[in-house]
């Protein structure tokens, strides 16, 4: 279960920017993740959501976008996404590559916060915020 | 109460390493080690690999010859691999993970607190047993070891790709019981080369001693080219 490790990481990654940004009430967090980086999404999720009780993340969503392996393929001279990961052979002329330009990504790309609500601004932000069921 | 047309939500661009903070240690040891000349080399692989036999192994050749090494090694649980290494003769310390599946920059960082590496040629990590979760770790090594043995099958490198990729080097370890495993070298070497084309892969046992030397010979070079 390394995911609780990565979670935990993104949950501190994540907290620290909104607290920089003024805080806010956190709708999602989204994250890349390359199919070689020997992450299982579920597993992430779930320790996604052990991982944000009691932060400034509580009831936020993990958003995961899966990212598929790009190698450049030397005899094609262009690069060529794979449909798996067991093989870093060129689907369209068989050459094994290991020049990968993607798939082994572990990013916190984004986060979603709330829109700030018109008729409160000028108000503390940092005040206990009210998180609404899903 | 909220309008038809609701507000977009503000987004926060990060781009961000999510095992940042892993990274950042990692490299300030590796640092470290290339400023004191130390060749680190982490060991992955899964239970049973042999990883701690190989390791004796190596450490006791390395001792004999009068090269000065160190290892840490990391378990779930006991120090029973620590107290096997330690009898080859040279300075051994536990991680004990407590239940983490792998080990991670800090906690080797900890357990290297107050050890001179200085003046050490070799300082192995074994990992805990484990195809998938130390993939992403990086432990400031300077050799990434996967290992695979004959009794495991062919296929390994196919089913673990993401660990296997990011090997440097491979050892096939219990090569003395190949044949009675009909274990298909060939096989095997093709396809770790469709997951890390280009791998040096090495043919091992530790109970024989076949492939040590070579090993050895592998950790020599490393370590005069300066990795």
């Amino acid at each position: 279960m390394h995911e609780l490790s990565i979670a935990t990481s993104i949950v501190e990654i994540a907290a620290g920017h909104v607290l920089e940004a003024g805080g806010g009430r956190v709708l999602a967090v989204i994250v890349r993740v390359g199919r070689l980086a020997s992450v299982h999404e579920g597993a992430l999720r779930s320790a996604f959501d052990v991982a944000i009780a009691d932060t400034p993340l509580a009831g936020s969503e993990l958003r995961v976008v899966a990212v598929p392996v790009r190698i450049f393929c030397r005899s094609c001279a262009g690069e060529r996404e794979l449909a798996g990961i067991g093989s870093l052979a060129c689907p369209t002329c068989g050459t094994v590559s290991g020049d990968i330009r993607a798939g082994t990504e572990l990013e916190l790309e984004s986060i979603e916060l709330e829109p700030p609500d018109t008729s409160t601004i000028g108000a503390a932000t940092t005040g206990p915020v009210e998180i609404a069921t899903p | 109460m909220s309008d038809a047309a609701s507000p977009l939500p503000r987004i926060l661009e990060v781009r961000t390493k999510i095992l940042k903070k892993n990274d950042e240690i990692a490299r300030a040891m590796r640092g470290r080690f290339e400023a004191q000349g130390v060749v680190v080399v982490n060991i992955v692989s899964s239970p049973g690999t042999g990883k701690t036999a190989f390791l004796e192994e190596t450490l006791a050749r390395l001792h004999a010859r009068g090269i000065p090494v160190a290892a840490v090694v990391g378990d779930l649980e006991t120090d029973n691999d620590a107290r096997r290494l330690a009898r080859s003769g040279v300075p051994v310390r536990q991680i004990m993970t407590h239940g983490l599946c792998h080990l991670e920059a800090e906690m080797v960082q900890a357990h290297l607190d107050g050890w001179d590496l200085s003046g050490l040629h070799y300082l192995f990590i074994e990992n805990v047993g484990n195809l998938v979760c130390p993939t992403s770790w990086d432990l400031g090594e300077s050799v990434r070891l996967a290992m695979l043995s004959v009794t495991e099958g062919e296929d390994k490198p196919l089913k673990y790709p993401g660990l296997f990729n990011t090997a440097d080097l491979v050892a096939i370890t219990k090569i003395d019981l190949a044949s009675a495993c009909e274990f298909d070298r060939d096989l095997a070497v093709a396809n770790l080369e469709v997951v890390r084309p280009g791998i040096r892969v090495l043919e091992t046992s530790a109970k024989t001693g076949q492939g040590i030397d070579e090993w050895l010979m592998e950790l020599d070079g490393r370590r005069l080219r300066g990795r």
